[in-house]
């Protein structure tokens, strides 16, 4: 997580400016993303099976309404992420890929 | 067999076509006009290898078979493309900036650069990628069979279809895959040619399913009713396989060769990432949105038992769609030949990078100095290792009998390189992560899956005996291939995906925690695992043991010796050196590289270089190289600084000598003119009165007496001076013979002050002694002892220019008698207190009493009697120290 590399870069402000705090929770919404994914597409394991069993129909609207949204979700930030890397990140090397410290959970 | 021929004219305008494609954009990327094909959309779509024919086929066999579970395939690479910020954007940071090739390189140069990983990765991949090979050739096959339906061809002519596709496949790839070895291992003529085949693959299917949707199920809720209907109405999936397989899929999304090659090898850009995180989950969604109405349709008209693999051809031609069952034909052979063709090229890096070029260095590489011969060896291997491989795809087709289900083909090929997950994530994440451990994970994992699922796949009693699959080897049942430590009833493929990752992890875990990792690997380890600290661009070459004949050898090797030649000149010019061998500085070996580059590919240079120079960017053995020159360099400087110090000792020791001599030599000069004024004098007047004796007659008695007094007392003059000069000879050539007596220091001193103020004005000196220190008994020659106490005190009552002229006698006793003679006058200037002790010397002209020997005989009584006398400055006065050893002096009794 970016703010766990904090300490490691000096004295970097504990508080961020508005604009370098919407930056982290992109980044942290990014982090997110296959996660809700991840949720929405094991839920069908909860299905019931036999007797009331889901109707194929609606579990293909399920699922490709769920992909459909993960498409969406990750678009935005896709365009989120290419907006702030054009803007510059301050806090970064400005190679365009704004983040944390490599991701390691 | 008309349709046929039409399909065989297709497929040949279509080859033709792909050819054109990657030709167009190889020129256009030797013209430098490759921004196109380096955009975000160009690389989303080269992913979509991962659609292979199983995809466009297999997906609904595989919907018909098991429901909804095709959907687990695409659901795990889509997470892991949406969740891209967590790994994709690591690997691809690390894969650009380590100059990784290939996953087996990955591995390697996480683990050490180790060869033996690279090796084994390399065997896991060709292992795991052939029955995914066959899987393409079985499919392209199946469809050209269902449009010669009513020829009935026979096993034979089916194997001819296969090793025509082979072949056909072999001889693009070896054309597009080898033909530019050059910069940075990158293939635009092929990643183009996927990405048109990309598209017409969604095309097709797209195709196919809009036809189905709205032409046969009359829209979209038509459709659905259709679905609710038939025999996939119910919701109904297995939901160990469900969960298992998305993982299975994200994990193999990562490990695939082919997907390794276009997602990271062939990355031009890192932002490229941010867009295919969203429009490749939006491809795999497209390419399997229609699968199950397709596969409900299929189900609904056609014939039971008809194979649902090829529905999606099946159902155009079943209602006379010819010309979109050709569409759809196009789509399934696209499909397959680019996964084939991504397949063999990243198959035979690996292979040629791993296996081939490290066993020719090492047995044919010392001999070979012909020009461009690595550059042929190169080309060879990988062409070699693309036919190989695609063959080996094609035997594994024709030994398995091309029968079980396309699913089940690929999903054993996934769960083969997922067993490089492990040691992937652990080398990108946990630094701790050992060699040792990656060995060992992998080893046991891909033991278990070729035990488990690989061999079994072949079919009981190709591999295994049957009495093995049935009651375990030797007829121990805990280890069936199928029932591992007795859990039976499991499927089979989540059975073996389960026990080879838990073996494969947990070896990999222990074994890391358990060894430690040698320093090259925990070097590597915190460059891949810190990648976003450590690097913002590929790293340049910075060690800089090569040698610079070596490399000379090799390139010219590769280059051709006159142009090495001209190239290692030209670089000896550019850094200011004479002659043809430039110094192996990074730069140096950074534009060698990149040439070489040219003739080997980026990677095999990297690899050649850095066998010569000793490592990829900075290794350890560099970094100890450089260590033990900085050493070796500090060591000599300190030498060179102790030398220097020594030198300027020496230096200003000399400088002291010449001055001293130089004041000896005014000294001697002064003297000289002294002694002669000092002889002169007396002789001059003993003449004079000796003459007037001989001359004058009639002196008074009186005054005879007084002239001969006088002639008398210049004759004692003279003689006395003499006799000090005799006494320092005698004493200097050490002719003198020591009278040793025994008596008491304070006696000896009491005579030589007595003696001392005997002298003409004396009196006015005041002597202070400590009668009780002075109680010291004293066996020497105590004659010559109390002469040189009479010169010093005789010399302070002289010289001594204070008002009241005073001097101290200290005598101390420790383990040698030191006696002090302090005066409280002006004392010696610093320059003078070096030739006190000169013979000759004065320290005033004024007072000019005597010849100025009286301390230089001290100085050698005292040096005969075993002591030593020095002047002590700082004392507030003249200051002379006197130090006798201590066996002249006895204790007081």
């Amino acid at each position: 997580m970016s703010d766990s590399d904090l300490p490691r870069r000096g004295k970097p402000p504990v508080f961020l400016e508005r604009q370098s705090y919407r930056r982290r929770r992109v980044n942290d919404a990014a982090r997110v993303l296959p996660f809700i994914g991840t949720l929405l597409w094991m839920i069908p394991l909860l299905w019931p099976e036999n007797g009331a069993a889901v109707r194929s129909s609606s579990a293909i609207i399920y699922l490709f309404g769920v992909w459909g949204l993960l498409v969406l979700g990750a678009g935005l930030l896709s365009w989120r992420l290419s907006v702030q890397a054009r803007e510059g990140d301050p806090e970064r090397d400005g190679t365009g890929v704004p983040g944390g410290s490599g991701g390691a959970p | 067999m008309t349709m046929l021929n039409t399909l065989v004219a297709v497929c040949s305008a279509y080859a033709v076509f792909l050819f054109a494609i990657a030709f167009v954009a190889e020129r256009a990327a030797m013209r430098g006009q490759a921004r196109w094909l380096r955009s975000p959309i160009v690389y989303t779509l080269s992913l979509s290898i991962y659609c292979t024919a199983w995809t466009f086929y297999g997906a609904v066999g595989s919907a018909v078979r098991s429901g909804f579970e095709y959907l687990t395939i695409y659901l795990g690479p889509s997470l892991v493309l949406i969740g891209w910020w967590w790994i994709l954007r690591k690997l691809v940071r690390i894969g650009r900036s380590q100059r990784i090739t290939s996953v087996a390189d990955l591995i390697s140069s996480r683990y050490g650069k180790s060869n033996l990983l690279a090796v084994g990765v390399t065997i896991l991949a060709v292992v795991g990628t052939t029955p995914y090979i066959a899987l393409q050739l079985q499919s392209v096959t199946l469809s050209f069979e269902v449009f010669g339906v009513g020829d009935l061809p026979t096993g034979e002519e089916q194997g001819h279809t296969a090793l025509w596709v082979a072949a056909g496949l072999a001889l693009f790839t070896v054309i597009f895959g080898t033909r530019n070895l050059d910069a940075n291992e990158r293939h635009n003529g092929v990643v183009m040619a996927i990405a048109v085949e990309a598209v017409v693959k969604l095309f097709a299917l797209l195709a196919v399913g809009v036809f189905v949707v709205w032409g046969l199920s009359g829209g979209v809720s038509g459709a659905l009713q259709k679905i609710d209907a038939s025999p996939l109405g119910a919701w109904q999936i297995d939901g160990g396989r469900w969960a298992g397989l998305m993982m299975l899929s994200a994990a193999a999304f990562l490990c695939l060769p082919r997907i390794f090659q276009v997602l990271v090898v062939e990355n031009d850009n890192e932002t490229h990432l941010r867009t295919a995180s969203w429009a490749f989950p939006f491809y795999l969604g497209l390419m399997s949105l229609f699968v199950v109405p397709i596969a409900v349709i299929g189900l609904e008209m056609l014939p039971q038992g008809s194979n649902p693999d090829l529905f999606v051809l099946t159902v155009p031609l079943s209602v006379g769609q010819d010309g979109l069952a050709v569409l759809s034909f196009l789509g399934g052979f696209s499909s397959a030949t680019s996964m084939v063709i991504v397949a063999a090229i990243a198959l035979s890096t690996m292979v040629s990078n791993h296996v081939v070029m490290p066993l020719w260095l090492r047995y044919a590489g010392g001999g070979a100095k012909v020009s461009g011969d690595v550059r042929s060896v190169v080309l060879l291997a990988r062409r070699l290792s693309i036919i190989g491989v695609v063959m080996l795809g094609y035997l594994y087709y024709r030994l398995t009998g091309g029968g079980a289900g396309l699913a089940s083909i690929g999903l054993v090929s996934f769960a083969g390189m997922a067993q490089v997950m492990p040691a992937m994530l652990g080398g990108i994440f946990w630094r701790g992560a050992s060699r040792i451990g990656a060995l060992t994970g992998l080893t046991l994992g891909f033991g278990c899956w070729g035990y488990t699922l690989f061999l079994p796949s072949f079919g009981a009693g190709v591999f295994l005996p049957d009495a093995w699959i049935a009651a375990g080897p030797f007829g121990i049942g805990w280890l069936r291939p199928q029932a591992l430590f007795g859990i039976e009833g499991m499927d089979p493929l989540l059975h073996a995906v389960v026990w080879s990752l838990i073996l494969n992890t947990g070896g990999f875990v222990l074994a890391s925690l358990a060894s430690f990792p040698q320093p090259l690997e925990r070097l590597q380890g915190a460059q891949f695992v810190n990648v976003f600290e450590h690097s913002a661009a590929p790293r340049s070459w910075t060690g800089r043991v090569a040698q610079a004949e070596d490399l000379m050898i090799m390139a010219q090797r590769i280059l051709g010796a006159r142009d090495a030649q001209a190239l290692f000149e030209r670089e000896a010019q550019l850094q200011g050196l004479g002659g043809t061998l430039p110094a192996p500085t990074p730069d140096f070996l950074e534009t060698l590289e990149r040439e070489l580059a040219g003739s080997v590919g980026a990677a095999t240079a990297h690899a050649m270089v850095g066998q010569i120079v000793g490592g990829m960017s900075v290794s350890v053995e560099d970094l100890m190289a450089v260590a033990d020159e900085t050493a070796q360099l500090m060591e000599y400087s300190a030498r060179l600084e102790a030398q220097s110090q020594e030198l300027a000792r020496t230096a200003a020791q000399l400088r002291e000598a010449n001055a001293k001599l130089t004041r000896l030599s005014v000294q001697k000069d002064a003297f000289l003119s002294q002694i002669s004024h000092e002889l002169r004098t007396p002789m001059t007047s003993i003449r004079a009165f000796s003459e007037i004796l001989r001359d004058t007659t009639g002196l008074k008695p009186q005054e005879q007496s007084k002239y001969a007094s006088i002639i008398h007392d210049e004759a004692i003059r003279l003689t006395r001076l003499l006799d000090d000069l005799l006494d320092l000879s005698v004493l200097e050539n050490g002719q003198v013979n020591l009278n040793l007596r025994e008596g008491r220091l304070s006696d000896v001193l009491d005579r030589a002050v007595a003696a001392a103020a005997a002298d003409e004005h004396g009196a006015r000196l005041r002597i202070r002694r400590d009668r009780g220190a002075e109680n010291v008994w004293l066996n020497t020659d105590l004659d010559r002892l109390s002469q040189v106490f009479i010169n010093l005190v005789a010399n302070a009552r002289k010289y001594c220019d204070a008002e009241r002229p005073m001097l101290e006698i200290r005598v101390r006793q420790g383990d040698r008698l030191v006696i002090d003679f302090v005066d409280n006058g002006t004392g010696i200037s610093s320059e003078a207190q070096d030739v006190i002790f000169e013979k000759f010397s004065r320290v005033s002209d004024q007072k000019a009493g005597g010849a100025g020997l009286g301390l230089a005989i001290c100085r050698q009584i005292i040096t005969r009697l075993g002591g030593e006398i020095r002047y002590l400055p700082g004392q507030g006065g003249a200051a002379f120290r006197v130090t006798l050893p201590a066996r002249i002096a006895m204790a007081a009794q």
